[in-house]
């Protein structure tokens, strides 16, 4: 009866360790090869045949389609430099120089990937598009509401996540290292 | 003591083969991956415009909204598949996925290095029984092996500004991907 006891007891828990693991690893999109760079991480292999299993997991479960590494690089952002994390309801500014690449594109989603609705129908800039200072470097503030300049409107919402793709880009492909960005800095400037 | 110790080791290894067999089940297992969700609004074998990603309505998260998206849902039982996709003014990109949305190969118009993006998908099997001096004459002819016998071509316009949306989306209405039926021995 002990026996029986104990093993039912080996089972549940086993199961417990073992899917518990898993709901973490991919709710936290828990993947291997990781390039960080200030605030920003990317997942060069994600976009490739030499993709994980738990980026696999991840993307199977999500939805979502990665980034070919043929076509570019997408750098994630979930706090600001300091480790705050990125809450709609606070302001945070995005500065400095940009990496080398054709095309790039910043774009604010909501924690589950979706973009967030605003009056303006802005969810992110392009390289192309987004207005510099005199010295090239870029400047965006992320806030609720209206600001002059390059304002992206987070909608208020209690977590959201910035995503920097550079297009036809020599980041990545090559190597591995953090030396290659620099990437803009997030830094908040205030909460309302 | 000694005794629990071990049903909780015991518990614990189990728990580490539970957590590496869902992982490695899941893309298998996954209802609502890319394909699935592609698979209920795209016809099988015909390039089909995404419509453009704004609030929750989008049918894959994460996409970018500055570009125009076009897919090619393919199925290669019936035969070799033509891609065409013209480029547009910007920068135009083809990504090939897996049934399971593992990326294997990305081209951008800079490589294609010319007007539009012109390939053959096949799996290994077609490509072993392509001609051998077929594949030698047709030096420019770019081949790409499917790992999987079905999977999806994602085609991608950048429109820099959004007033440019339209340009995009024109340039991915006239791309093409069509099935060449296997010739009959």
């Amino acid at each position: 009866m002990r026996l029986f006891v104990s093993s039912c007891l080996t089972l549940i828990l086993a199961a417990a360790i073992g899917l518990g693991a898993t709901w973490l690893t991919l709710t936290r999109g828990v993947a291997f090869g990781a390039m960080t760079v200030g605030a920003w991480t990317a997942w060069p292999k994600t976009g490739s045949v030499d993709i994980d299993p738990y980026a696999r997991a991840t993307i199977a479960r999500t939805g979502a389609l990665p980034i070919g590494v043929g076509d570019g690089v997408a750098f994630f952002a979930r706090t600001d430099d300091a480790g705050n994390a990125l809450d709609g309801r606070c302001t945070f500014l995005v500065s400095g120089a940009t990496p080398a690449a054709r095309y790039w594109t910043v774009t604010l989603y909501d924690a589950r990937g979706q973009l967030v609705a605003n009056t303006i129908d802005r969810h992110g800039f392009t390289s192309a598009e987004v207005v510099r200072d005199t010295g090239g470097n870029v400047i965006i503030t992320v806030a609720p509401r209206a600001r002059p300049g390059n304002w992206l409107p987070s909608g208020g919402v209690e977590q959201f996540v910035l995503v920097w793709r550079l297009y036809d880009t020599p980041i990545g492909v090559a190597s591995l290292t953090t030396k290659e960005g620099p990437m803009p800095i997030i830094v908040r400037t205030g909460c309302s | 003591m000694t005794r629990i110790a071990l049903w909780v080791l015991g518990a614990l290894l189990l728990g580490g083969i539970v957590h590496l067999s869902t992982v490695l089940a899941m893309p298998t297992a996954a209802t609502l991956d890319a394909y699935s969700r592609l698979s209920q609004r795209t016809p099988v074998n015909a390039v089909v415009p995404l419509p453009a990603a704004s609030g929750q309505d989008a049918t894959m998260p994460f996409m970018d909204p500055a570009f125009a998206v076009a897919v090619c849902r393919y199925d290669l039982s019936a035969g070799t598949l033509k891609l065409h996709a013209p480029l547009s003014q910007a920068y135009t990109s083809v990504t090939f996925y897996t049934r399971n949305s593992v990326a294997y190969y990305a081209i951008n118009d800079r490589a294609a290095g010319r007007r539009a993006i012109d390939l053959d998908l096949m799996t290994p099997e077609q490509r072993a029984q392509v001609p051998e001096e077929e594949d030698v004459t047709a030096a420019d002819r770019l081949i790409i092996e499917s790992p999987t016998q079905s999977g999806l071509i994602v085609l991608r316009a950048l429109a820099p500004e959004p007033s440019l949306m339209a340009m995009a989306r024109r340039a991915l209405a006239n791309a093409q991907c069509r099935i060449e039926p296997l010739p009959t021995q």
